[in-house]
């Protein structure tokens, strides 16, 4: 904030599709098998082999782009992207150039200054998402002596979405909050499981300044593709570092560093030392050589093809968030919170509002209680031992207790695995059933006839005197309910 | 169009192909003839002609996503000039000029 420039960054996003196999051919698409242990012919670049289109990716490929609120081609094809390096067999990648099936979509994404909370909608156009193959895995020996490179091929071929933004992030915290967006999404709809350290989840940042001067223009800076980028706070870290040096290096030569005076610079992440590691200049398009590629045949995707996949794709996470904030009057932070816990919590919540008739008590207890415990225990709401009943009885049963006393009771219930009732004995919380308290209610009564008829004549206050007999005689009782008896039978009296 | 040395040894390069300059001579010549051969095909008149993607006349061809079995490590790695136990060996990349990851 502040500063006398403006931060611009695209982002480029790949990642792995949740399919069982491999874009082209019946090889495993999967993670940590044994090296080389799921290649065939076709993802080896053999010869005389044939690759034949997946088509379970190209649907979660449609799935992702709707999703992105892209335009999606009526017609698609592919092509050859040319360069060689050893994890690359067939010394060229299958990707698509200037018909991808997708382009024009958007995101929005929360840029709320403090995202946990608030949520202040921002939206990112995206430009294109594609469909082309991964290359296989190279490992270098770091022992600095020179040796052989080790190849591993399992991952030759396998499906990938690349996703790319317009340069409309302005900020570190926006670039996360797009990557987290994205990354719900994806998960949600099962296009992706978005894990970044296995790789299944890719960001290259492309990344430059806009200097405003004096005369109104702008001068930009060179543009900086920074890759190696290996975890969400990576990405944030390393476009504050490249801004500050784009600063830096632009007040030491403002002619100069200029983007029409520069080609366009690859840069590493080097994530331990914080720094960018320039790489090469970015080869031009051209030199990739791009061309149809003749074996794979075009794909035609009619509008009832796109409508069909619409309607499969279920509820987005922006859809949610509305209408959890409208059908259980939740404020767009509680909608934003658990919708980004994912479907399962949401269906959680939404059994527990029901039956409790009160969205917003369900939303506070799931979010002091429910989300830490998971987090503590280390578990999955699968494993979670409270169904969503048990927990509306809960939220329901402890809803006039104290915050602490509550805590205690619902730790007892998932400690020991006991009942509502058990775990209120447990913490010493005296369990009332409701006739013993109006039975106490009417003896208070009998032993104070002067507050009574004080409280007849008009005296609201005497009715504390006998509540809080009452209540000092059964210590812990729930307070509203005793002041419901009190009352009717007050009226009675 | 005609190609000049220069473009030659730009293409040799991004193909890696390691071409003496007397070659290089020889190449730009006969690639050129090539070019003019198919520059034919500006002859024609094309308007109103839809851009062709492919030659088959076949869209949407797809197999299902079911798994078929594949190659052993040994067979995958038998045509490997080089092994580094069950991963292919590849000479080190020193050249940062060389692509690192696309």
């Amino acid at each position: 904030m502040g500063e006398p420039y403006k931060i611009v960054v695209g982002l480029e996003v790949h990642v792995q599709l949740l399919t069982k196999t491999k874009l082209f051919c019946g090889c495993l698409n999967q993670f940590g098998l044994p090296p080389n242990s799921a290649t065939c012919p076709v993802c080896l670049g053999m010869p005389g082999t044939l690759p034949v289109m997946n088509r379970k990716a190209f649907e979660l490929s449609l799935r992702a782009a709707l999703a992105l609120n892209c335009q999606i081609a009526g017609f698609t094809k592919w092509d050859r992207k040319n360069y060689y390096y050893p994890d690359l067999p067939k010394n060229f990648q299958t990707s698509q150039y200037d018909l991808p099936f997708s382009h024009d979509g958007f995101l929005e994404v929360n840029v709320h200054p403090d995202p946990k909370k608030g949520f202040t909608p921002k939206t990112v156009r995206i430009i294109r998402a594609h469909l082309e193959e991964d290359a296989g895995k190279s490992m270098h020996d770091d022992s600095g002596r020179g040796g052989d490179s080790k190849v591993d091929l399992n991952r030759t071929g396998t499906p990938l979405l690349e996703i790319v933004s317009h340069p409309d992030i302005e900020t570190p915290e926006e670039a996360i909050a797009y990557l987290e967006e994205v990354r719900l999404m994806l998960r949600e709809l099962g296009v992706s499981d978005c894990e970044m350290q296995e790789g299944s989840l890719r960001c290259d940042a492309n990344v430059n300044i806009h200097v405003p001067q004096s005369d109104g223009s702008v001068h930009a800076t060179p543009l900086v593709e920074i890759k190696n980028l290996n975890s969400f706070r990576s990405v944030g870290r390393a476009i504050s570092y490249e801004a500050k040096r784009h600063a830096e290096e632009y007040a030491r030569d403002p002619e100069n560093f200029r983007i029409e005076h520069r080609l366009k610079t690859t840069a590493g992440w080097d994530d331990p030392k914080g720094v960018t590691v320039v790489q090469r200049h970015k080869e031009a398009a051209a030199d990739y050589r791009y061309f149809p590629e003749p074996d794979l045949v075009p794909v035609i995707v009619s509008k009832d093809e796109v409508e069909r996949v619409r309607a499969a794709m279920g509820e987005l996470p922006s859809q949610q968030r509305t209408r959890l904030a409208t059908q259980y009057g939740l404020t767009a932070y509680d909608a934003e919170v658990l919708t980004a816990k994912g479907r399962p919590m949401v269906a959680y919540f939404e059994e527990v509002a029901g039956i409790l008739k009160d969205g917003k008590a369900a939303a506070n207890r799931l979010s002091d209680l429910v989300y830490p415990a998971l987090t503590d225990r280390r578990e999955e709401l699968a494993e979670f031992p409270l169904t969503p009943a048990a927990f509306a009885a809960f939220v329901g049963g402890t809803a006039a207790l104290p915050k602490q006393d509550r805590g205690e009771v619902f730790k007892a219930m998932l400690d020991k695995g006991v009942t509502l009732d058990a775990a209120k004995a447990l913490v010493g919380i005296q369990v009332f059933d409701e006739s013993a308290l109006r039975t106490a209610v009417q003896a208070a009564m009998a032993a104070n006839p002067r507050a009574v008829a004080d409280f007849k004549g008009g005296k609201d206050a005497a009715k504390m005197a006998i509540l809080g007999g009452v209540m000092k005689a059964n210590k812990g009782a729930p307070n509203d309910v005793v002041r419901r008896l009190l009352d009717e039978e007050l009226a009675k009296a | 169009m005609s190609l000049e040395l220069a473009d030659v040894r730009k293409v040799a390069k991004l193909s890696r192909l390691e071409v003496s300059d007397a070659d290089l001579t020889t190449m730009a010549a006969q690639l050129n003839r090539i070019l003019d051969y198919v520059d034919a095909l500006q002859e024609v008149n094309t308007d109103g002609v839809e851009p062709l993607a492919h030659p088959l006349p076949l869209q949407n061809v797809f197999r299902d996503d079911v798994p078929t079995p594949s190659l052993s490590v040994a067979e995958a790695l038998a045509n490997a000039p080089s092994r580094q136990g069950s991963h292919f060996g590849v000479p080190a990349v020193f050249d940062s000029d060389e692509p690192v990851s696309h």
